[in-house]
């Protein structure tokens, strides 16, 4: 997103006179606003024939209580947190977030019973209410990246960190289409500082807990904390997923972007932390000399991020030292590479924050990312809820466009959502429910003629 | 299978199977109600020395070896062709002690999944072959022509992993990526579109998945059966021997506070600083610091305290106090107050949960701002020494305490490091963070009435075989 977009952003913030960041972190949902936004622009109906995957149709192969087994929990201005809400229809949905206008809203995982009659059949001992369906999730948050990121601290995000975001979705959305073979895959801005990803294709949903748990161990990489061991340790020639994602995607945002932009190696801390990563005495003893001498003399045309990298990279890749020929894709990987939240993706019945809810402190509109132009999406531009309620007083009421979404900035989020994610989704959703239902259909002749 | 008083009969020795048994069916055995509970207790010996194995890193060619002696030491019968039946007598008799609840399910599953793993790499390749054709796989072979498409990527992953280079006359075969969950979360295998290209020596792998789902189902099952009639049906036979022979071995859960109940706050630190194991110490120290924990560490502390005998009321104060330095009282309220309420039992399911074990803690993988986990296990030795060192351990115990670590005995680390921090023996180990609680307890405060009647010692070698007479 150019800058000149970005400035704009920023100025309608202040016309509104609503700048999302207070210092105190103080609530920037006036209630008022969030019953006004999710009556006129939050996308019921999506949301409902999503998480319905084709079930509410008149084929006899649609399973009508479908939808009726999720878990919705909303969080409430007050606190309050009411788990284990369920609808059975569009209207039901809408009703209930329109009247109770939670400033949250989780998405769970399907039972096998309505959960909000569960207490009636957890008693009847085993299985009598579990999760049967979930999407496959994962949660990023850059927060994890804290310790190699120097441009923000705690909640902040800029673009150069983000950055860091860009290149967990590309990595994680190439590994999830090309090697799982997924295709029903939305990413959303989590409203703050993360991303998150829903796999909704029919075999990904009925995934179980181990299942998941190896989908998330075959993506992470990063292990390890302040007090552990070596944090990215590669050992051999790389599987084919990490040398992808290293010569793909993870080589160029680290050297393209992360380099300068992080200032890897700007200060004696700063590349300490590198050097560290470099088992070989002699090779750390010799860069470090050759960097405290240049911090003195004379300032380089090039950067010096840039210079210091080029050096490293050289004297590791130019000795034939046993062992040392990883190391530079070891430092890349350690900085670059995603870093999940785990637990969120190895069970079903994690929550997940829905797309299209309102972040609470920023005011910013959890909108989908396009996996395909990430590099484009800007997380300090996205449409703020008092920036469309400013768009709305604008363009009146009476304006409605034909998407219903009276011209927001919205719209175009919502276009996407159904044009690259719903639409393709609910078509083979549609074809699956045809032929599973034809198939039983078979069977059942065949056991009759039997 | 039949279960028949103790007058002796002659077993169905027709039933001799020289493979591997997949315990698909229970055997149409009698069998007499001694070697109904014999069998189970060695077989149950052998599920524990794999569970120490895991919970000590060992290597799967360590466990390989392991596996192997527990089996010949435990799981031969005097007469050779009787060794088959013992064993699977044995399975269905501990399918029964452990099918009763979600806790042992789930370790028995575990237990009996790895033993089966090992077990069939024991095998001859014929055997193996055998073990295979009894399973239906839902893969095939991949052709010659497809073989020289992913050639190149399958190269890769052999080199890898170590392996030799694949060749065209190497058999693969294509399964569904679901099938194969090990081998997808090590990388052990290439994938395409959903598809993980397994060399055959990498079958195990599937068969082993498919060993699991079947066991985990037959024990839902089974504890359905149990719940409906068995128990009932079986109350002055079978069921007290059932009963008995899950808690015998697998130790108190610690869920309840036992001797030394009720910490108050006020005591807490001094409690901590004296009487919590590295573990624990660490997660406090650093929420007194950070005012703050993950998921992980709040779970791992949070239960540990319940078992130490906080009460749900203390626990909330003392979360709180911590937490709404960083994150104000209002948000601990309404975010983390709950998950606190839910360990106690007191929301959700109303499961009144359990403390970690020792296994459970070495298992886990903190990540980035973690700091649960085990520090034996998770902290590189730099950390660890200036860790322990804090703790008072002195250099030679220090040095002995590392050797373990090295070899990736981190209970032994842990139970030296007592050792070394209460001047005192710990012949029974430590197996769980509340029993080093509870024998640290118990060491100061026989200290502290010794001080009192008098009959002081040094406080370093004194007392202990009175010790060893308690029943810890």
């Amino acid at each position: 997103m150019s800058r000149e977009e970005a400035e704009n952003g920023r100025d309608n913030m202040e016309i509104d006179g609503c700048e999302p960041q207070t210092p105190q972190g103080n609530a920037v949902l006036d209630a008022n606003f969030l019953k006004i936004y999710y009556g006129k622009l939050f996308p019921h109906e999506d949301i409902f024939k999503w998480m319905s995957y084709g079930n509410d149709g008149k084929h006899p192969g649609c399973d009508q209580s479908y939808f009726g087994r999720r878990e919705f929990s909303f969080t409430l201005e007050n606190d309050i947190y009411l788990r284990y809400q369920s609808f059975n229809s569009l209207s039901e949905l809408e009703k209930s977030i329109n009247e109770k206008c939670p400033v949250k809203i989780d998405v769970g995982p399907v039972y096998n019973v309505d959960p909000a009659k569960r207490n009636a059949y957890a008693k009847a001992g085993d299985n009598g209410f579990t999760p049967v369906e979930r999407e496959l999730i994962f949660d990023l948050d850059i927060n994890d990246y804290n310790d190699v990121r120097y441009c923000c601290s705690g909640n902040d995000v800029c673009l150069d960190c983000w950055s860091l975001m860009t290149a967990a979705i590309k990595v994680i959305d190439t590994a999830l289409r090309d090697d799982f073979g997924f295709d029903h895959i939305l990413w959303v801005y989590s409203g703050r500082r993360g991303v998150h990803c829903w796999v909704c294709d029919r075999k990904a949903r009925r995934l179980n807990n181990e299942q998941r748990a190896a989908i998330a161990g075959y993506l992470h990489v990063y292990k390890g904390n302040e007090y552990g061991h070596k944090k990215v340790s590669l050992t051999g020639p790389l599987h084919p997923f990490l040398a992808r994602s290293y010569n793909e995607v993870l080589k160029d945002i680290f050297e393209e972007r992360l380099l300068c932009g992080q200032k890897l190696f700007s200060s004696e801390e700063r590349f300490e932390k590198i050097l560290e990563m470099i088992p070989d005495e002699s090779i750390t003893s010799e860069l470090r000399g050759k960097w405290l001498e240049s911090r003195q003399s004379s300032r380089l045309k090039e950067d010096i991020n840039v210079v210091r990298w080029g050096q490293l990279k050289h004297i590791l890749q130019s000795r034939k030292h046993k062992g040392l020929h990883r190391c530079v894709e070891e430092i890349v990987f350690c900085y670059a590479y995603p870093r999940l939240d785990m637990e969120v993706s190895k069970h079903m019945n994690h929550l997940l924050k829905a797309p299209f809810c309102v972040h609470p402190k920023t005011g910013r509109v959890c909108v989908p990312i396009d996996p395909n132009h990430c590099e484009e999406f800007d997380p300090t531009t996205v449409p703020t809820l008092s920036k469309l309620l400013g768009e709305l007083n604008v363009g009146g009421l009476s304006a409605v466009g034909d998407d219903g979404l009276y011209g927001t900035s919205l719209g175009r989020s919502i276009r996407y959502f159904r044009s690259h994610f719903l639409q393709p989704l609910l078509k083979s959703c549609k074809e699956e429910i045809e032929s599973s239902y034809n198939a039983k259909l078979r069977e059942s002749k065949n056991s009759l003629r039997w | 299978m039949e279960v028949v008083g103790s007058h002796r009969r002659i077993p169905a020795a027709a039933h001799v199977v020289p493979t591997l048994p997949l315990y698909r069916s229970a055997p149409e055995l009698e069998v007499r109600l001694e070697d109904f509970e014999l069998f189970a207790i060695y077989r149950l010996r052998v599920l524990k020395g794999i569970s120490d194995g895991l919970s000590r890193g060992k290597t799967p060619d360590d466990m390989k070896k392991l596996v192997e002696d527990l089996l010949r030491e435990n799981m031969s019968h005097p007469q050779a062709s009787e060794d088959s039946n013992k064993d699977i007598i044995s399975h269905f008799v501990l399918r029964l002690v452990y099918c009763r609840t979600e806790e042992l399910r789930k370790w028995f599953l575990s237990m009996e999944t790895t033993l089966f793993r090992y077990r069939f790499q024991l095998q001859s390749a014929e055997v193996q072959r055998a073990v295979i054709a009894e399973n239906d796989l839902p893969c095939k072979a991949v052709s010659n022509a497809e073989f020289e498409n992913v050639k190149e990527k399958l190269h890769q992953v052999s080199r890898h992993i170590g392996q030799s280079i694949p060749t065209a006359d190497m058999i693969f075969y294509k399964v569904p990526f679901e099938e194969v969950p090990e081998l997808v979360a090590s990388r052990r295998v290439f994938i395409l579109k959903g598809y993980a290209y397994v060399a055959t020596n990498q079958v195990s792998s599937h068969v082993v998945t498919q060993f699991r789902s079947y066991l985990s189902k037959a024990l839902v099952l089974t504890s359905r059966k149990w719940t409906s009639t068995i128990k009932e049906r079986e109350k002055d036979r079978l069921t007290p021997i059932v009963e008995a022979l899950s808690t015998s071995y697998l130790g108190p859960d610690y869920s309840q506070p036992r001797e030394f109940a009720d910490i108050s706050l006020k005591d807490i630190d001094q409690v901590a600083k004296s009487s919590f194991p590295l573990c624990m110490r660490h997660l406090f120290d650093k929420l007194r610091e950070d005012h703050h924990l993950k998921h992980g560490g709040r779970m791992q502390l949070g239960l540990f305290l319940k078992g130490v005998g906080l009460k749900l009321d203390d626990a909330l104060a003392f979360w709180k106090a911590e937490f709404s330095h960083k994150v104000g009282a209002e948000r601990f309220d309404k975010e983390y107050a709950y998950g606190i309420r839910h360990n106690y039992g007191k929301e959700g399911k109303r499961t009144d949960y359990t403390p970690y074990s020792c296994q459970k803690i070495i298992s886990s993988t903190p990540g980035v701002g973690d700091h649960h986990g085990c520090p034996f296990r998770h902290f590189s030795e730099e950390n660890l020494r200036a860790a322990i060192g804090k703790m008072g351990v002195g250099n030679r115990a220090m040095e002995d305490v590392i050797d373990k670590v090295r070899n990736r005995h981190y209970q032994l680390a842990c139970t030296l490091t007592f050792e070394a921090v209460h001047g005192s023996s710990c012949d029974a180990g430590i197996n769980h963070p509340n029993q080093y609680f509870i024998d640290s307890q118990k060491i100061l405060q026989k200290g502290a009435s010794q001080e009192q009647t008098g009959t002081k010692g040094d406080g370093t070698h004194t007392g202990l075989p009175a010790l060893h007479q308690s029943k810890v």
